[in-house]
């Protein structure tokens, strides 16, 4: 077997790089600013800026305080890092070297995973599985060198510090000149503010389904639904608006730290190309982002070039990033709204040539209802996968080499019924577990297996199938160059997505991370495979690997994009491929982050290779 | 995790002649750059906790961190309490008061399961009053498997062995369904269901039943054999928050055969009617 670990591929001198704050009395003399002594204050303390500044160079330094957040008539506890939320731009060049030191001012554990970073696996920021996480007033240093460019995001994997306000935005320029042009460039970092603690959405979210909508069916609603379909979904036990499992007005929807009523405004002149680096940091939100007037190209996602695609709209699943070009030729005000994907609350920003000039900010939609295909009865699709982005099967079968492709059955099989039509199939089994592999632990924790789930990367999202715009899905996304080491994969893997929205449990295959942790998902080194995640639920799930990307299968040949972090669509599959050439135990979960904390994660052990002296 | 699937499964299985032509095309490919020429793979067949980081970091430093990872994903143990009906009941022949309370403690399979209720007239001592104390086992997605033990506050002050079967049903019901048996050896049985319908996203409707069944007289209690009694009840919250809900509401009570004729022998009504104002509440 190739798959031994080399610990002499660690320089010993990395070995130890938790060191005492303490022992750092040197720095300590020197005067600090508040958030770097540890005086933010724990409670009601020192009042949080909002972000984003920048920090870049060979040593970045980064205090993680706690301090006090405010918005729109509501504050809370939040962490800030070096003083803000969002914390700082981290801004770093392709194949220079930084150090960066990780301060931790709690009286907590903290850590930062650098998300979407390559990196060797000791200083990805997962305690647990990367390293042992930084104690209350250590510092951890990271010595980077980037081996990619792009824009990528930094968060906490310690607890759920990240809904507080434990994130913040990297940009790695590249070496070479960048493929993408323009002329100005913002951040667009999404996330929440709540003032209810996170543990406390915890504990909600597991004693009583559905506590934070307020937009479930009820006997005065004007939701679109039969009386016939409102039984159908009151036989299966669940609810056609489970569509985020937190939401607003719960949730006050951020863009770089300014609520709505915080007024950020970007600016830019006419005639600019302007790139917006939209990174969702959100802990459970997905929105749907668009500038009512302005054509947004997408260049980038998941901080790997795309081949250009021009869209009006477009979808964000959590730890995702686009990287979108906008032209406005004409002064003005143009509304930046991320509107939640469950349509209860819209982040806003305005990207304006003229500082105070307003923008008309479009009014949130009627939110969106789950059909029969999130719920894995692919075969009723009828906003049609196999029409509006046809998968390019002589691509595929020549990228695979004959393997079995992942798509789903033809959606025009069934095309025609509607959701009246199924109603009357009655008796249809939502919980089949005879359909699952026997890698699946069938028990309490699996409320639903799809019956035919479909590949659905041509699906713009929920709510997004029938706008009268262009909206981008992940088959529109090829990637800019070609992959020319692409080897045909040598194994296929299914993972499915399982849970229960009723006592919020979620896991993999049925099994949660606290009782399979001691039993990776292993892989040879350079292996390459071929994952099918099959979302056994009726939610959209970000899953995210650490560590390396994954080339998606979406009918793009050798322009598959690269990806971290996949949005499997509720009742759906999606499929990647992955070359296993990082060595060492990474993270893999869903990002939403309370279906992470629920068990929804597990850990990728790639074997080292063998010694090649 | 157990392996991502069968396939996967099979291939480790069934092949490891193929395994070693794996590793010895690794071999024969040392020569050359390891980034150069797409290397074959093999799988990885190592077995147990993942280590990578022990390797770095020392294994007594990771010890703990990873303890605290596995408890922090997945392991949650929660504790909560709910005051389903707590309510006052007026009425002809003297007004009284009715609590039914539920609480648990434990993770997302197995839980130590708490429940009381009881009921009383104003003026008058406890006329009911029970407490069950149960082990709950997931069972189901949406059901629970409970057993344990009830003891009567009141009356003959019975011990009861219990078990029973909770969860939310088909179209939205919960329901409650136990059976006891006390140390009497007499047999007994209770059936409850609610079932919310939203009217608003705060105000909600409760139809609620209870059926109290006996397999035998137990003329020492008043029990009939057969359906006992019955209840039916109609009740309107409101939401102020998800865990605060007063409401007002209607209960209507009858006594059935044996238990009927209990009740007249007794002198008391065998039908009730209980106009009810009371708050819901659980945190």
């Amino acid at each position: 077997m190739a798959s031994t670990m080399k610990k002499s591929n660690l320089p010993l001198s990395r070995r130890r790089m938790i060191t005492s704050l303490a022992a750092l009395s040197g720095a300590a003399a020197l005067p600090m600013p508040a958030w770097a002594t540890g005086n933010m204050g724990r409670h009601g303390g020192t009042a949080v800026r909002k972000g984003i500044h920048e920090l870049s160079g060979a040593k970045i330094d980064l205090h993680i305080a706690d301090g006090k957040f405010a918005t729109g008539g509501r504050s809370g506890h939040a962490i800030a890092v070096n003083g803000s939320v969002p914390g700082p731009l981290i801004r770093l060049k392709e194949g220079e070297k930084s150090v960066l030191s990780v301060h931790n001012m709690l009286d907590v554990d903290s850590s930062v995973h650098w998300h979407g970073l390559l990196l060797p696996f000791q200083y990805d920021g997962v305690p647990g599985i990367s390293f042992p996480g930084i104690k209350p007033g250590a510092r951890f240093d990271v010595p980077l060198t980037p081996r990619q460019s792009g824009t990528y995001w930094w968060h906490s994997h310690s607890g759920l510090q990240e809904q507080v306000g434990h994130y913040g935005p990297i940009i790695i320029d590249p070496a070479g000149p960048d493929p993408v042009q323009y002329d100005r460039e913002h951040i667009i970092l999404l996330s929440e503010f709540t003032p209810t603690h996170p543990h406390a959405i915890m504990k909600k979210l597991k004693v009583s389904e559905g506590y934070f909508s307020m937009q479930k069916t009820s006997a005065t609603d004007d939701y679109p639904l039969s009386a016939e379909q409102r039984r159908m979904w009151g036989r299966m036990r669940m609810m056609p608006t489970d569509i985020a499992d937190v939401s607003a007005p719960t949730y006050t929807y951020l863009i770089n730290g300014h609520g709505p009523e915080d007024g950020l405004e970007l600016p830019f002149t006419p005639g600019e190309r302007v790139r917006l680096r939209i990174i969702n940091g959100s802990a459970m939100t997905f929105f749907n982002i668009r500038l009512p007037g302005l054509p947004m190209t997408v260049v980038q996602a998941d901080g790997q070039n795309v081949q250009p695609v021009e869209v009006d709209e477009l979808q964000i699943g959590v730890a995702e990033t686009y990287d979108v070009i906008v032209t406005p030729t004409e002064a003005g005000a143009f509304a930046i709204a991320a509107e939640s994907m469950d349509r209860s609350g819209m982040a806003q920003a305005v990207l304006t040539s003229q500082p105070g000039r307003k923008a008309a900010f479009p009014a949130l939609r009627d939110p969106p209802l789950l059909s029969m295909v999130d719920m894995g009865h692919g075969g009723m699709d009828h906003e049609g996968a196999s029409d509006d982005a046809p998968i390019d099967h002589s691509k595929m079968d020549h990228a695979a080499k004959g393997h079995a492709m992942p798509e789903a059955a033809p959606a025009d099989a069934h095309s025609g019924h509607d959701m009246g039509a199924m109603d009357m199939s009655g008796g249809m089994d939502m919980r089949d577990t005879s359909l699952l592999p026997a890698s699946v632990k069938v028990g309490p924790g699996i409320d639903m297996v799809s019956m035919t789930p479909q590949d659905r990367t041509g699906y713009p999202g929920l709510g997004l199938d029938d706008v009268p715009h262009r909206v981008l899905n992940y088959r529109l996304l090829k990637s800019l160059e070609m992959d020319h080491h692409k080897r045909p994969p040598e194994r296929e893997m299914e993972l499915h997505l399982t849970g229960n929205m009723e006592r919020y449990m979620w896991s993999f295959d049925g099994s949660k991370f606290s009782e399979v942790g001691d039993d990776p998902i292993r892989f040879g080194f350079c292996e390459r495979v071929r994952v099918k995640l099959v979302n056994d639920t009726m939610m959209a799930h970000p899953v995210h690997l650490h560590g390396m990307f994954f080339e998606l299968v979406n009918g793009q040949g050798h322009h598959q994009p690269k990806k971290h972090t996949v949005i499997v669509q509720p009742g759906s599959s999606a499929t990647f491929d992955l070359t296993t050439d990082e060595p060492g135990d990474w993270a893999f979960h869903c990002h939403l982050l309370y279906h992470m904390h629920a068990g929804m994660m597990q850990t990728v052990s790639v074997a080292f290779p063998e010694e090649a002296a | 995790m157990r392996l991502f699937s069968a396939t996967l499964a099979a291939t480790i299985a069934t092949t490891p002649a193929l395994a070693q032509d794996h590793s010895q095309m690794d071999h024969d490919r040392m020569d050359h750059s390891p980034s150069a020429a797409p290397q074959t793979s093999s799988p990885n067949s190592l077995t147990g906790p993942p280590t990578a980081a022990d390797a770095v970091w020392g294994v007594e430093a990771m010890r703990p961190s990873r303890e605290a990872l596995y408890r922090g994903h997945g392991d949650m143990q929660i504790f909560w309490i709910q005051g389903d009906r707590l309510e006052y009941r007026g009425r002809d022949g003297g007004d009284g008061y009715l609590w039914d309370a539920q609480s648990y403690y434990g993770g997302d399979i197995n839980k130590f399961w708490f429940k009381s209720e009881g009921e009383g007239s104003f003026g008058e001592p406890l006329e009911s009053a029970e407490i069950q104390a149960l082990y709950s086992r997931a069972i189901a997605p949406f059901f629970d498997l409970q057993a344990g033990v009830r003891q009567d506050l009141t009356g003959l002050d019975r011990t009861h062995a219990v078990i029973g079967v909770q969860g939310l049903m088909p179209y939205m019901f919960e329901v409650d369904v136990a059976a006891f048996l006390s140390d009497k050896g007499d047999l007994t049985a209770r059936i409850e269901a609610e079932y919310d319908q939203r009217l608003t996203q705060r105000l909600i409707l409760q139809p609620r039943a209870e059926i109290n069944l006996s397999a035998q007289d137990i003329p020492e209690l008043g029990i009939g054999s057969g359906i006992d009694h019955l209840e039916l009840g109609l009740r309107l919250r409101y939401e102020i928050a998800r865990e605060f809900a007063p409401y007002i509401g209607v209960e209507q009570e009858w006594k059935l055969g044996g238990g009927r004729d209990f009740a007249r022998l007794a002198g008391e009504d065998a039908s009730t009617t209980n106009y009810v104002i009371g708050v819901r509440f659980w945190f």
